[in-house]
């Protein structure tokens, strides 16, 4: 079986993969592309270590097969960054110690984008159900949340 | 793997020409939320996976021009989220529809892949059932149409031919002083499985029932339209005793399985609860309208 030649865009870039028909948009991310971030933890869209976004909507890369990213964009964890410098909420998850062992850190950050990019008031309620399908096990959840309307609400600050 | 193939199919046509020479081995994949898990887990192993979401007629929402609304079977439940209109007209359908799965699973699973996967428990199913929608599907033969109840055949089946494909709901427009709702019973808030479902639409005019149609999920090997529930609420008020006879009727519509997340008895008793808060949503959404 011949492999299948993708054209897509990843963290604005335009990159091209050559993939097997069944391989995951998370197999080839960490695998022939290298880039790690994203995470398997349960490979069926339970737990969120794996969120990026595709056309700027949050999915699962493992509910994705590489094969569907032609033409279209994908945004990984890597491409939050500018650099070394942090985006005020992956600054924000360090000064709120809403992360211990990592893992589910990138899923966490490229779902918590993705709301804030839609709205930049949500309440507690709506950040916990935004969030509902990202697991943590280290810091019961409290912590991530704050961090993340602590961002919010700076980043209203900083529109007036 | 060996021997999977990938097929974004660019029309209608083309999708329904390789179901039909692919036979059991065709898998037609909207948001693939069911159909990777089920690969990946090993329960299906297609030869040839048809990816439906590039025919732009599978993924719009749209108001026709009579009132009523058009999916494609590959729309995912966020667009259906953010259409301007249809979660005004159908906050029943919605809600069921953004019940299902996380943020995430809502990106891409989709009301068609939900009534096609043929789970006695997908949660929109219900609410399309209560809504009257009809489904469109086209095969060799051409397209027909089905009214969404007469589509599951019974857990992970359904009643669509080979070959066939499921292009479309049609929601009909809604007369004034109707609403609708959809409640599941699940024990935590998110991220679960319908132990058991119920949608509840209505119409009320001068606070007497008009129209109601209900329907029932995970209380049976498939989602159940309930006739005796919606003509027990027909021609009432929704006083208790209507109410009463119409839990009743659901109660005794159910053929469900005793498992971890519910018992025969419990989730017999809950389909009558959940369907006497049902209608009260939807009388409540009804009156604003």
């Amino acid at each position: 079986m011949s492999k299948l030649h993708i054209s897509t865009t990843i963290n604005g870039e335009p990159t091209e993969f050559l993939c097997e028909p069944n391989d995951t948009m998370l197999d080839v991310l960490r695998g022939p592309l290298g880039l790690t971030g994203s995470k398997e933890g349960c490979a069926s869209g339970d737990c969120g270590a794996c969120s990026i976004t595709l056309d700027g909507r949050l999915v699962c890369s493992c509910l994705m097969l590489a094969a569907e990213a032609e033409g279209h964009r994908v945004q990984t964890i890597e491409g939050l960054s500018h650099g070394e410098t942090l985006k005020p909420l992956q600054q924000k998850f360090l000064e709120h110690a809403a992360l211990q062992c990592g893992i589910c850190t990138p899923g966490m950050l490229v779902a918590a984008n993705a709301l804030l990019e839609r709205n930049t008031n949500p309440s507690e309620t709506e950040v916990r159900y935004w969030l509902a399908g990202n697991l943590c096990r280290c810091t019961g959840y409290d912590k991530i949340v704050r961090a993340v309307l602590d961002t919010a609400a700076e980043m209203r600050e900083a529109a007036r | 793997m060996t021997g999977i193939q990938y097929l974004a199919a660019r029309t209608l046509d083309e999708a329904v020409g390789a179901l039909v020479t692919a036979g059991a081995a065709g898998r037609i994949m909207a948001g693939g939320t069911d159909l990777l898990v089920q690969m990946r887990s090993g329960a299906v192993r297609p030869g040839l996976i048809i990816d439906i979401k590039k025919i732009a007629e599978m993924t719009g929402v749209e108001e026709t021009a009579d009132g009523g609304f058009r999916i494609g079977a590959a729309a995912s439940g966020a667009a259906l989220a953010e259409h301007p209109r249809f979660g005004k007209v159908w906050p029943g359908v919605l809600e069921a529809v953004n019940l299902i799965g996380s943020t995430q699973v809502q990106g891409r699973a989709s009301p068609g892949g939900n009534l096609c996967n043929g789970s006695p428990a997908g949660d929109s199913v219900p609410a399309m059932i209560a809504a009257g929608a009809v489904v469109t599907l086209q095969g060799p033969n051409g397209r027909r149409q089905l009214p969404v109840e007469k589509v599951p055949a019974g857990p992970g089946r359904t009643h669509l031919a080979p070959g066939e494909v499921l292009v479309s709901f049609t929601l009909p427009p809604r007369p004034q002083g109707s609403g609708d709702a959809y409640l599941r019973m699940i024990p935590r808030t998110e991220m679960d499985i319908a132990v058991v479902g119920c949608g509840v639409n209505l119409t009320l005019k001068d606070g007497v029932c008009t129209a109601a149609r209900v329907g029932l999920g995970a209380a049976a090997p498939t989602v159940l339209l309930v006739e005796p529930a919606a003509k027990a609420l027909i021609g009432s008020r929704l006083d208790a005793k209507a109410l009463d006879a119409a839990a009743a009727a659901c109660s005794a519509a159910c053929r469900p399985i005793d498992d971890k997340r519910g018992t025969i008895a419990y989730r017999t008793k809950i389909a009558g609860v959940l369907l006497k808060r049902a209608a009260g949503i939807a009388a409540t959404r009804a009156a604003e309208v």
